[in-house]
């Protein structure tokens, strides 16, 4: 996977995690979506390894970094460089 | 406490100048129904809730719209960056300009500044739940009218994925209610805090 393709993957699965993670603070018993939700945390541990490794910090406080420091490095969330192009139906 | 994730919730990539849709979509960023008065409110009643779905809820959606807040300044910042003079002039940005230049400031789509009294924080959590449902309703309103007033699909895709956000986050805040109001309905007396001191007769 290149950058882009790394990016959109970790942004897919966070996203599933923000929402299931909602729907488990009112149905805490429901057991094949704590399953689900563990699956998806580990797989996108992976693969933010992954991400840091090879392009730099990602979670503050949760990410090293190579020397000079890369917390600051270009570009930033808000900057157009920073983010992967949607195609098709993912629009 | 809160960590920065160094990304986005939803990619925001615009190549298209509109100043026209960043005056209208600024009114997310710093308006009555926008994510800083969502936030500010969710995680101020927080310290409020009682059940343990309930406060995990308000804290987690709080969490979640500093996430859009910075997607809707991120859509007004590309928007406005290679936007020239003369398009500014031209698009109803032009008193916004003279304020902020392109600068992202907490105001409506009207220029009204932010303002706290956009939100509430009741200490009554059935009453504040209330609120947040409503709220939810009238931001999923403000997405719709801003989908209408856009044509660029890299424009009008995080405006939907918003919309849906606030869809979603109705849902959760109706079950927090349910929780809060059976727990509240299972007790004689309505007392928390200070309220039980007072003399709320609930």
């Amino acid at each position: 996977m290149n950058r882009d393709q790394l990016l959109q993957r970790i942004t897919a699965l966070d996203f599933y995690i923000i929402d299931i993670h909602l729907y488990l603070n009112t149905h805490p018993d429901d057991c094949d979506a704590v399953n689900k939700y563990n699956a998806m945390v580990m797989e996108v541990n992976a693969l933010r390894e992954e991400y840091v490794r090879l392009y730099g910090m990602l979670g503050m406080n949760s990410s090293t970094s190579g020397c000079s420091w890369q917390w600051i490095d270009n570009p930033w969330p808000w900057q157009y460089e920073f983010n992967f192009e949607l195609a098709g139906d993912d629009k | 406490m809160w960590m920065y994730d160094k990304k986005l919730e939803y990619p925001i990539k615009i190549s298209r100048p509109d100043p026209r849709m960043a005056n209208l979509i600024i009114t997310q960023y710093g308006g009555p129904d926008g994510e800083l008065a969502a936030s500010l409110r969710y995680l101020s009643q927080r310290f409020s809730m009682i059940t343990p779905q309930a406060k995990a809820t308000l804290n987690d959606i709080g969490t979640e719209e500093l996430a859009h807040l910075e997607m809707v300044g991120t859509m007004v910042k590309q928007l406005t960056k290679d936007a020239s003079l003369e398009e500014i002039k031209k698009s109803g940005m032009a008193a916004y300009y003279v304020d902020h230049d392109r600068g992202v400031y907490p105001v409506s789509a009207a220029g009204v500044p932010f303002t706290a009294a956009y939100i509430q924080s009741k200490g009554d959590p059935r009453t504040d739940l209330y609120e947040n449902m409503a709220a939810e309703q009238k931001a999923r309103s403000t997405y719709e009218y801003l989908i209408n007033m856009a044509d660029d699909p890299d424009v009008i895709a995080p405006l939907k994925f918003l919309r849906e956000r606030e869809i979603v986050h109705f849902q959760r805040f109706g079950e927090s209610l349910r929780y809060v109001q059976e727990y509240l309905g299972n007790k004689k007396k309505f007392s928390m805090g200070s309220l039980g001191k007072t003399g709320a007769k609930k």
